[in-house]
């Protein structure tokens, strides 16, 4: 144990091999940043598992790491813009979640939403044949597509919570609840989210946009503060 | 003008869904390259020892402001087509500031809580249930905010427009004031890097 965590502090070496004997490795003491794998078992993960059997084992670092920033901006960019280019619209995502609500609605509570102008917006069929068959909607698919093909080249795809280490994961899944309500009634008002409103709206030098952009960072900062304790 | 193509009918209308797809997909994936799938990654812009979201926002509004004020300029984008919400100063404010708080407490912001989803972060798939239960909300209260949510409205408006300054001016503008806040990103990411998680 002490000599794989031993190992694991030595940067840029790739990948380790080595012998488990009996069953007393714990995975959680692993870095977040490696992966171990057993040749019979397949992957483990930190804090999930621990090795069962004895073998050789293969600890991995993750080759890829993070993309330069400004590349990746460089590449968001480019899809931006070619979605000016091609059908006049910008990315969003939070309409995404509108729709789907407003059709689950329709279905389950015709009578309740009757007269409700923000489900009667979504379910229009001026704005698609279908409240189904939406932009947004095949766009926020396409976004999974393309986190989920990212992922897997850069091996990043697994189960995990992402935390800070001072806060247990349930009060971390009710924060990420919390902030989900407050980031869809947010994004109404302001009649987008960070890629609709912010980016989308930003590259046009949309007013608006603006004025919502400067508002997200302020009051995100001033949060900041108080949930230190989730993250840091 | 022969951009947008799909509005001038140079791409059949019936590719829409899929152009949406594929551009999604372009979307989803650099924002994961960016490590943009971790709730971490992105809240510490606000604690300013890793400001990525600054950087890969404003790379990106800069990239593509250019790109749209050049192929207008040259009359190959007819912007008149393109799709601009309009503004509505007070109920941007504080949208702006209730989503502002959302990233923060919860971690993500929609796109990127779709891409944790897809890499397997559990609080991202949490996340994204808040979002449906915060449109359900949203429409509940609807009837009692309508009146405000449409409040303030200066119609669509551009930056230059309103201000009467030319379009080129405020572009040139916007990427000084970017290639400033690099700058100083970098110099904040050295001061608070004590506060990054150990590896």
């Amino acid at each position: 144990m002490a000599g794989l965590l031993l190992l694991s502090n030595i940067p840029k070496i790739l990948v380790i091999s080595g012998v488990v004997r009996g069953n007393a490795l714990s995975v959680r003491e692993m870095p977040d940043s490696w992966r171990l794998f057993h040749p019979d078992s397949g992957p483990y993960y930190r804090g999930k598992a621990t090795l069962a059997e004895a073998g050789t084992i293969t600890m991995t670092k993750e080759l890829k790491e993070y993309m330069n920033p400004y590349w990746a901006g460089f590449g968001l960019g480019l899809v931006l813009l070619a979605s000016y280019l091609l059908v006049g619209r910008g990315l969003g995502a939070s309409g995404a979640f509108a729709s789907f609500v407003s059709w689950v609605m329709s279905n389950l509570a015709p009578d309740h939403i009757a007269g409700n102008g923000f489900f009667e917006k979504y379910l229009s069929p001026e704005r698609a044949p279908h409240p189904l068959k939406d932009w947004l909607i095949f766009e926020v698919i396409g976004i999974m597509l393309g986190g989920l093909i990212s992922g897997l080249i850069a091996g990043r795809v697994r189960f995990s919570i992402d935390r800070g280490p001072q806060i247990t994961t349930a009060a971390r899944l009710a924060l990420a609840f919390t902030g989900g309500i407050l980031m869809s009634i947010g994004a109404q008002f302001a009649r987008g989210c960070t890629s609709g409103q912010a980016l989308s709206g930003g590259a046009l030098l949309n007013l608006g946009s603006w004025i919502f952009m400067i508002c997200v960072f302020a009051a995100a900062y001033l949060t900041a503060y108080f949930v230190r304790r989730q993250w840091l | 003008m022969t951009a947008p193509l799909l509005l001038n009918e140079l791409i059949p209308a019936d590719c829409l869904l899929w152009l949406a797809v594929l551009l999604g997909i372009g979307m989803g994936f650099f924002l994961e390259r960016a490590g943009f799938g971790s709730a971490r990654k992105l809240v510490a812009q606000f604690y300013l020892h890793d400001m990525a979201v600054f950087k890969v926002m404003f790379t990106a509004i800069i990239t593509a402001m250019l790109g749209i004020f050049l192929l207008s300029s040259i009359g190959y984008l007819d912007l008149g087509r393109v799709t601009m919400v309009g503004t509505f100063v007070w109920p941007q404010v504080i949208g702006g500031l209730i989503l502002g708080v959302g990233f923060v407490v919860g971690g993500y912001c929609p796109g990127t809580s779709v891409v944790a989803c897809a890499t397997g972060k559990l609080d991202g798939m949490v996340f994204v249930g808040g979002l449906f239960a915060g449109m359900l909300i949203y429409g509940e209260i609807y009837p009692a905010v309508q009146c405000f949510a449409d409040s303030s409205s200066l119609g669509k408006q551009t930056i230059f427009g309103f201000f009467c300054i030319p379009y080129g001016v405020v572009v040139l503008l916007v990427i000084v004031m970017a290639l400033a806040g690099f700058w100083v990103a970098a110099i904040l990411e050295k001061k608070f890097a004590h506060l990054k998680p150990p590896e």
